[in-house]
C-alpha cells in the first residue's frame, strides 16, 4: 500500500491598510467593540461601498510576488450567506474575475533547495466581524473587523506533506511583511489557512482516494501541521476500516481544529454545502489596471526574500545564521545591499549585522532597519573597523552611541578615546612595561618549551592591550612584541 | 410668500386634504428655525419618499420591517436639498421597498389619487406624485427603478423624472434593485423638475456608480432654444394593451410637436417585448440580495421569542416583510440560485445589452423617444391586487428605459373621459437631460395640461 497526501491551502490575510476595504473606518485591533463601525461597514439602509484603491494595490503586489497574472479587468461580486458578524449578510468578494491568478511561489527546503507551489488565485474581500458568546448565555457582535480587506489565496493541491505546508505559511507570512502589505500578525488574526487535504491510497495496483477535508480557520503554523498530519492519519484508518471511505462516494467535508485536544472534528458534509448565488456586485464599478501602475507596483515589489538569500548566500558567502538576521525584514535587507556597495569586506559587514546591529535591535525589541542609524554611518562603523582606526571590540560601544544619540562614528570614537595607537614609539613604552613588569612570561617567550615560547607572547599582549586601555593596534602590537622576543634571544 | 409661511401653509394644507388622500406618512413638525438665505430652494418645502433617509426623524421603506427605523444619516440628496435652503416637511407613502405600482403594497396604507380617491395613485412613488398633485408641497422627490417615478406622475398628472443612472447619488436611497435605482423629482411643472435637479444632480464619492460628468445649468437651458427637435416614436409602444384614450392623448402630442416645428419619426425597439421578463429577474435578483440585510440582527423588526439565531431570520423576515416582497425574494433568490443563474440572471443581462443597443439605434435617427407612461391610466383601488403579473404590465412603458439607464420624464398630457390624467413619456440619450428638459418645456410652453388641478384642490 502506498500513501501520498493531496494538500492544498487557502490563506486569508488582513491587508495592513489605514482604513476598511469599502468605508474610512481606521482598522485597529482590540479597540471597544463596535466602536469602529460607521453605517456603511455597519450595512445600514442605503449605504453603499467604495473601494479602497490601497487594498487593491497591495493585493496586486501580492499577486506580482507570487508570479501571478495580474487580472486587468476585475470586478466585485456579492457572496450570500446569513450570519450575525455579516451585515449585509452577504460578503463582497470576487468570484470568476480575481485579481490574481495563475501564480507559483518557490518555497524553501531543508536542504537549502527550493521547490514551487502553484497558485490558483488570490482575490480581494472584506473580512466578517466576530461572534462572542464564551461565557454568555446569548452572542455578542463586535462589527470592528467587519469589512477589513482581505486577501484570499489559494494554492494548487501541490502540497506533499505537514512540513512542507508549514514552510509554505512560514514563506508566506514572510513574503506579505516583507511587501509591507500585512503585519500578518498570528495572534491578532490576521493570517488564517485552511488546509485542503486527501489521500490517494494505492494498493493491489488500484487508487483510491479519500474524501477532500477542509480544515477551517486554522491561526498557527503549528497547527497547520497538525491537524495535515492528523488529516492524513484519520483519512488512511478511516479507508481502512471503509473502503467506501472515497472522494466519489462521500464528497468534500468541513472540519474544525480543536487546538487542546490536537484533533480535526466534523463540521458538514456536503449536502449542507451552501448555494452562495455570487453576482456582481451593482453597487461597486468593475475594476481596472493600466499598465503604468503595473509597472509601478512591479518596480515596488522588487526582489523576493528567497531570491535575495540566494544572491546574498551566493555574493556574500552568508550562512544560513546570517541570512536569518539580516533578511529577517525587508529594510535591514537593503541597508545591507546599500552598506556592502561601499565596503569592501563583507563578511566584515555580515559580522557587524549579525554581532553588533542584531544585537543592539534585540536589546531595542526592533529591527536593525528600525534602529535609525543610517547607511552612511553603517558603512564608516564597518571602514573604521576594516582599516583598523578602532578594535572590532570598540565597535561595539561607538555602535551603541550610534544607537543614542547618531552623529559621526569616527568622532565618537575619538572622543571615547577608541582610536587605535599605531604610532611605535607610544607603543615600544606600553611593551617595554609589560616586558618589565611581567618577567616570567618573557623568560617562557625565551624558554626551550615550546609550548611556554609559544603562548607567552599572547599574554604579552594582552598585557598590552591592558597597559593601552585598549587604544593599542593589536596586530601592530604582536610584531612589536615578536620583534623584541627576538632582539633578546640574540 | 416668506419661507415660514410657505412651510406653514404646505404643513396646514397637508393637515387639512391628506387625511383623505393619505399621501404623508409623517410630518416633520418640529421642524429646525427655517433659515434664511440665498439657496435655490430657500425655504421651499420638499416631501421625501419614504425610502430615503433622512437623519431626524423615522425612515419606513414602507415597510412594517423599518416601521421604527431611525436613520443615523441624511441621504446626499437632503444633504443637497438642505443645503440648498430646502424644508423637508413630510416624507411620504410609497410601496413596501418601493416594490408595486400603486402603492397599495405600503405596510400602512394605500394612499388615493386625488383626480380620483377610489383610484390608486400609481407607484411605488405614488405618495409623493399625489402630494404634489394636490398641492401639498410645491416639490416632492421620489425614486424610479422601473418606473416608479413616471408612472404615478402620469397616473397623478404632474411631472416626474428619472434622471440618467449614475446622475444622482444613491447614497441613502435603501436600494431595491442597485443597477436601476434612479432618485427622481416630482413637480407640477418642468421648471420644477430643472429647479430640482440642479440641487440634487451631481458626484457623490459615497456612490461608485454616481457619474464625474458636469452638471449643466439646467434652468438657464429650458429659456434657450431646442433647435429643431427629431422625435422618434417607437411602433412597439403603441400595441395592443394601450389603453384607446391614452393612445388618442399621445397621438394629439405628437400633433403638438408638429405643429412646434419638431420633425417625427417612427423608430423601432425590437426587443421591447423581453423588457418585463428582463426586467423582473435582473431587479428581483439584486432586491433579493439588497434587503438580506433586513434580519432582525442589528435594526428594524426582530421577532419576540426566536427559538435559535436561525429563527431570528426567518420570523423576523416572515413578519416584517409583506407578500409582494416575499414574492420577489423568492423569485429573486430562485433566478440566482445554482443551476439557474446561466438561464436566468446572466440571459437576463444579455437581454439588457440587446435593449440599450436598441435605444442606441433608435438614437442614431432622433434626439428624443416619444411614448405613452402607463398603457392605462390610474386603476382602481384593489383592482390589481390578486393579479401581480397585471401589476407588473402597469411598468411596460418604462421599464425598458431603467435598464437602459437612459434619463426618462412624464409630462400630463391630458385628461380622460372620466377626468383621469395621461402622461406623455420623452427619453433622451445619457446624461441627455438638458435635450429632455427643453423638449418637455417647449411641450408645456405650448399646452395647459400641467396647470390641471384635480378636484380636491377645489375644496
Amino acid at each position: 500500500m502506498q500513501i501520498k497526501p493531496i494538500i492544498g491551502l487557502e490563506i486569508h490575510v488582513q491587508l495592513a491598510t489605514r482604513t476598511k476595504m469599502f468605508c474610512a473606518c481606521p482598522l485597529e485591533f482590540a479597540a471597544e467593540p463596535n466602536s469602529r463601525t460607521c453605517p456603511v461597514c455597519l450595512g445600514m439602509p442605503g449605504t453603499l461601498p467604495v473601494m479602497n484603491r490601497t487594498a487593491l494595490e497591495y493585493s496586486i503586489k501580492a499577486g506580482i510576488a507570487l508570479g501571478g497574472r495580474i487580472a486587468r479587468f476585475s470586478k466585485w461580486d456579492r457572496k450570500s450567506y446569513y450570519y450575525p458578524d455579516m451585515p449585509k449578510n452577504y460578503q463582497i468578494s470576487q468570484y470568476d474575475l480575481p485579481i490574481c491568478s495563475e501564480g507559483s511561489f518557490e518555497i524553501p527546503k531543508p536542504d537549502g533547495s527550493t521547490r514551487p507551489v502553484g497558485i490558483i488565485r488570490a482575490h480581494l474581500e472584506e473580512d466578517a466581524g466576530k461572534n462572542l458568546h464564551e461565557g454568555l448565555d446569548h452572542t455578542r457582535v463586535d462589527l470592528n473587523r467587519a469589512g477589513t480587506p482581505l486577501l484570499e489565496i489559494v494554492t494548487k493541491p501541490d502540497i506533499q506533506d505537514a512540513d512542507e505546508a508549514y514552510s509554505f505559511c512560514v514563506e508566506l507570512q514572510r513574503l506579505v511583511q516583507w511587501l509591507g502589505i500585512s503585519e500578518a500578525n498570528m495572534q491578532k488574526g490576521q493570517m488564517r489557512f485552511e488546509p485542503n487535504v486527501n489521500v490517494a491510497i494505492t494498493d493491489g495496483g488500484v487508487e483510491y482516494r479519500t474524501p477532500i477535508s477542509e480544515v477551517k480557520n486554522l491561526n498557527s503554523f503549528r497547527s497547520v501541521r497538525l491537524a495535515i498530519a492528523y488529516e492524513i492519519n484519520r483519512q488512511v484508518e478511516a479507508w481502512k476500516a471503509d473502503h467506501d471511505y472515497t472522494l466519489a462516494k462521500k464528497g468534500k467535508m468541513n472540519f474544525g481544529w480543536n487546538d487542546a485536544k490536537e484533533a480535526t472534528e466534523f463540521q458538514r458534509g456536503k449536502e449542507e454545502s451552501h448555494d452562495y448565488r455570487y453576482f456582481p456586485d451593482p453597487d461597486l464599478v468593475p475594476v481596472t489596471v493600466d499598465d503604468a501602475t503595473l509597472a509601478r507596483l512591479g518596480a515596488e515589489v522588487g526582489e523576493l526574500p528567497l531570491a535575495r538569500q540566494r544572491r546574498f548566500i551566493d555574493t556574500y558567502g552568508m550562512t544560513a545564521k546570517d541570512c536569518e538576521v539580516i533578511l529577517a525584514d525587508r529594510a535591514t535587507s537593503e541597508l545591507y545591499d546599500d552598506a556592502i556597495a561601499q565596503v569592501a569586506d563583507a563578511k566584515l559587514l555580515t559580522k557587524q549585522f549579525v554581532g553588533i546591529w542584531n544585537h543592539l535591535a534585540s536589546a531595542r525589541q526592533s529591527t536593525i532597519a528600525g534602529l535609525g542609524v543610517p547607511q552612511v554611518s553603517v558603512v564608516e562603523l564597518a571602514k573604521i573597523v576594516a582599516d583598523g582606526t578602532i578594535s572590532a571590540s570598540a565597535a561595539m560601544q561607538v555602535a551603541e552611541k550610534l544607537c543614542e544619540k547618531g552623529g559621526s562614528a569616527l568622532e565618537i570614537a575619538q572622543s571615547a578615546g577608541l582610536i587605535q595607537e599605531r604610532d611605535e614609539s607610544a607603543m615600544q613604552a606600553w611593551i617595554d612595561q609589560a616586558f618589565t613588569e611581567n618577567p616570567q612570561a618573557v623568560a617562557d617567550a625565551l624558554s626551550d618549551n615550546p609550548k611556554k615560547s609559544k603562548a607567552a607572547p599572547g599574554f604579552l599582549r594582552g598585557q598590552v592591550m591592558k597597559i593601552s586601555q585598549g587604544k593599542a593596534d593589536p596586530k601592530l602590537t604582536g610584531e612589536l612584541i615578536e620583534k623584541k622576543i627576538l632582539s633578546l634571544k640574540c | 410668500m416668506s419661507a415660514v409661511d410657505q412651510v406653514t401653509a404646505a404643513l396646514d394644507r397637508i393637515k387639512r386634504l391628506d387625511p383623505q388622500l393619505k399621501c404623508i406618512l409623517r410630518t416633520q413638525d418640529a421642524a429646525a428655525p427655517i433659515k434664511s438665505g440665498d439657496g435655490l430652494l430657500q425655504g421651499v418645502p420638499i416631501a421625501i419618499k419614504d425610502n430615503i433617509c433622512t437623519h431626524d426623524g423615522i425612515t419606513t421603506c414602507g415597510s412594517k420591517m423599518l416601521a421604527n427605523y431611525r436613520s443615523p444619516y441624511d441621504a446626499h440628496v437632503v444633504e443637497r436639498l438642505r443645503a440648498a435652503g430646502a424644508v423637508i416637511v413630510a416624507k411620504t407613502n410609497c410601496d413596501e421597498f418601493a416594490m408595486g405600482s400603486s402603492t397599495e403594497h405600503s405596510a400602512f396604507f394605500p394612499t388615493r389619487n386625488p383626480w380620483n380617491p377610489e383610484c390608486v395613485p400609481g407607484g411605488t412613488s405614488g405618495g409623493s406624485a399625489a402630494a404634489v398633485a394636490a398641492r401639498l408641497v410645491p416639490y416632492a422627490l421620489g425614486s424610479d427603478t422601473g418606473g416608479s417615478v413616471r408612472q404615478p406622475a402620469a397616473l397623478c398628472g404632474v411631472c416626474g423624472l428619472k434622471p440618467t443612472y449614475g446622475r444622482v447619488s444613491r447614497y441613502g436611497l435603501v436600494a431595491h434593485a442597485s443597477s436601476l435605482d434612479q432618485i427622481g423629482p416630482i413637480a407640477t411643472d418642468v421648471r420644477g423638475i430643472a429647479r430640482m435637479l440642479q440641487v440634487i444632480a451631481g458626484h457623490d464619492p459615497r456612490d461608485s456608480t454616481s457619474a464625474h460628468e458636469p452638471v449643466p445649468d439646467y434652468l438657464a437651458a429650458l429659456d434657450q432654444s431646442t433647435g429643431k427637435l427629431c422625435i422618434g416614436v417607437p411602433r412597439e409602444y403603441f400595441g395592443d394593451g394601450l389603453d384607446p384614450e391614452i393612445r388618442r392623448a399621445v397621438e394629439a402630442a405628437i400633433e403638438t410637436y408638429k405643429s412646434l416645428g419638431a420633425t417625427i419619426r417612427e423608430v423601432s425597439l425590437p426587443h421591447s417585448k423581453y423588457t418585463i421578463a428582463c426586467y423582473y429577474i435582473i431587479s428581483t435578483a439584486e432586491a433579493s440580495s439588497n434587503l438580506a440585510r433586513f434580519d432582525g440582527v442589528r435594526y428594524g423588526h426582530r421577532t419576540a421569542n426566536p427559538r435559535d439565531y436561525i429563527d431570528v431570520y426567518s420570523s423576523s423576515r416572515a413578519e416584517g416583510f409583506g407578500p409582494e416582497v416575499k414574492r420577489r425574494i423568492m423569485l429573486g433568490t430562485y433566478a440566482l440560485s445554482s443551476g439557474y443563474y446561466d438561464a436566468y440572471y446572466s440571459k437576463a443581462l444579455k437581454v439588457r445589452t440587446l435593449i440599450k443597443r436598441d435605444f442606441n439605434e433608435a438614437f442614431s435617427q432622433c434626439d428624443i423617444l416619444l411614448s405613452p407612461t402607463s398603457p392605462t391610466p390610474a386603476f382602481k383601488i384593489g383592482e390589481k391586487s390578486d393579479d401581480p403579473l397585471a401589476m407588473y404590465l402597469a411598468d411596460i412603458y418604462t421599464t425598458s428605459i431603467s435598464l437602459a439607464g437612459i434619463p426618462a420624464i412624464s409630462i400630463p398630457c391630458g385628461l380622460t373621459a372620466s377626468r383621469l390624467p395621461i402622461g406623455l413619456q420623452l427619453m433622451a440619450t445619457h446624461f441627455g437631460e438638458v435635450r429632455l428638459l427643453q423638449a418637455a418645456h417647449q411641450y408645456q410652453s405650448a399646452t395647459a395640461f400641467h396647470t390641471a388641478t384635480p378636484p380636491v384642490c377645489a375644496e
